[in-house]
């Protein structure tokens, strides 16, 4: 498990108006290239060896499970920032503002009043 | 020497921009008298006349990340390139540049580190809206040159409630010692409870409306010991999961001394409660 590469995930398409697109439109294909090529950089001449994803992690991240993510332990800005920048504008038109952040809530509920999984890494 | 002029310390809301300047008809209908009583609130810096400001905030995986995370990080440069892409896109708040105060900057890092408060630092930072925030809301006019202190409220493990309001202490006997005439402001920004990407996100309040209220009161009177004796990391969690952003309210109180407030305001305002301190110094901290 690698709660850290995840968020790298997170941050790194976040941040980039072209690697976000790329998430949006083709996450099974564009999750690949990053775990090629985007999340093993450190800086434009270095290259890690360290991190990689399980199975559950790479199919959270192509099916943007953010329910997932949050079970996991991603940390919850980078998890709920990234969706909003994919779904919000979609909701919005649909059902009104917020509608996405309150759908997202909603599907955590079984969260509520307990614990939830540490975002320490 | 330089001279404290005020304290303020306030939550950051990124959506204030856009929700106060919206055309008035597609306007939330608390947005008039959330400007009231920003605007009213930015009074109480103004009347001060700063020179120079300190601001405190906490970079949300702007700059900082995972890789490389300093609990509490001073800016030294000349200036500050402000607002990243995903702000820009998500609340639509545009970028701004900052001045900054290499001298000051550098004179607060070693009093810091005398303190045995060993900060990281920055001479190339971009910050992000928990500094930019306050600057649209108390000195939109962006005319003064600024201190960034960045402290870490987001990648635990964090540092305690005491060290940040010890933290607040030292940073006050910096400004105090600083070789100057310069009126100087401390702004810092934080949060009552709250809830990103969690079960209690976005509710018509906070997540613990009953924490805001006590936590208005404890600042209003200065009650650091009732802080201590009631908030650390697993009580701010109950409250909501991105509650520790009230660390930085108790480190302004720490800047202003265990005080009573002069200025107190709040609103209610969808998913969050708004809060709004300002102290004004009696004496030089000791
Ligand atoms: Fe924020």
């Amino acid at each position: 498990m690698s709660k850290y590469y995840v968020n790298k995930f997170l941050f790194t398409v976040d941040r980039d108006p072209d690697y976000l697109r790329r998430y949006t439109e083709d996450p099974r294909n564009f999750v690949a290239t990053w775990e090629q090529s985007i999340g093993p950089r450190l800086n434009d001449a270095e290259m890690s060896t360290v991190h990689s994803f399980t199975e559950a992690e790479r199919e959270a991240l192509i099916n943007h499970d953010y329910v997932a993510l949050f079970e996991m332990g991603a940390h919850f800005f980078l998890n709920l920032t990234i969706f909003i920048g994919i779904y919000d504008e979609i909701f919005m038109t649909k059902s009104g503002p917020l509608a996405f952040q309150k759908e997202f809530a909603l599907k955590l509920q079984s969260w509520k009043g307990k614990d939830y999984p540490s975002v320490a890494t | 020497m330089a001279q404290l002029v005020a304290t303020l310390a306030s939550t950051h809301h990124p959506f204030y921009l856009k929700a106060t300047t919206l055309p008035p008809e597609q306007q939330m209908p608390q947005a008039a008298e959330w400007k009231r009583k920003v605007e009213a609130y930015r009074e109480t810096l103004a009347r001060t006349k700063p020179d120079v400001l300190v601001m405190i905030g906490s970079d949300h995986f702007h700059q900082i990340f995972l890789d490389n995370c300093p609990q509490f990080l001073i800016g030294k440069a000349p200036r500050y390139d402000a607002i990243f892409y995903n702000e820009e896109r998500e609340f639509g708040i545009p970028k701004y540049v900052l001045e900054g105060d290499e001298a000051m900057s550098g004179f607060m890092h070693q009093h810091l580190m005398d303190q045995n408060f060993d900060f990281a630092f920055s001479n190339e930072l971009k910050i992000d809206h928990s500094i930019i925030c306050p600057i649209i809301t108390v000195r939109p006019q962006n005319d003064l040159p600024v201190v960034p202190i960045y402290t870490n409220i987001f990648a635990p493990p964090l540092a305690s409630p005491r060290r940040f309001y010890n933290l607040g202490r030292a940073i006050r006997k910096a400004i105090d010692a600083y070789p100057s005439e310069k009126r100087v402001a401390a702004i810092g920004t934080g949060h009552l409870s709250l809830e990103l990407g969690g079960p209690r996100q976005f509710m018509e309040t906070g997540p613990d409306p009953e924490f805001d209220h006590r936590a208005i009161e404890w600042l209003r009177n200065g009650d650091i010991d009732a802080i201590l004796d009631n908030v650390d990391h697993a009580s701010m969690a109950k409250s909501g999961n991105a509650t520790h952003g009230f660390l930085n309210f108790i480190l302004m109180l720490g800047v202003a001394g265990p005080e009573g407030a002069d200025y107190v305001d709040n609103l209610d305002l969808f998913h969050t409660m708004e809060a709004y301190f300002t102290w004004y110094p009696k004496e030089s901290a000791a």
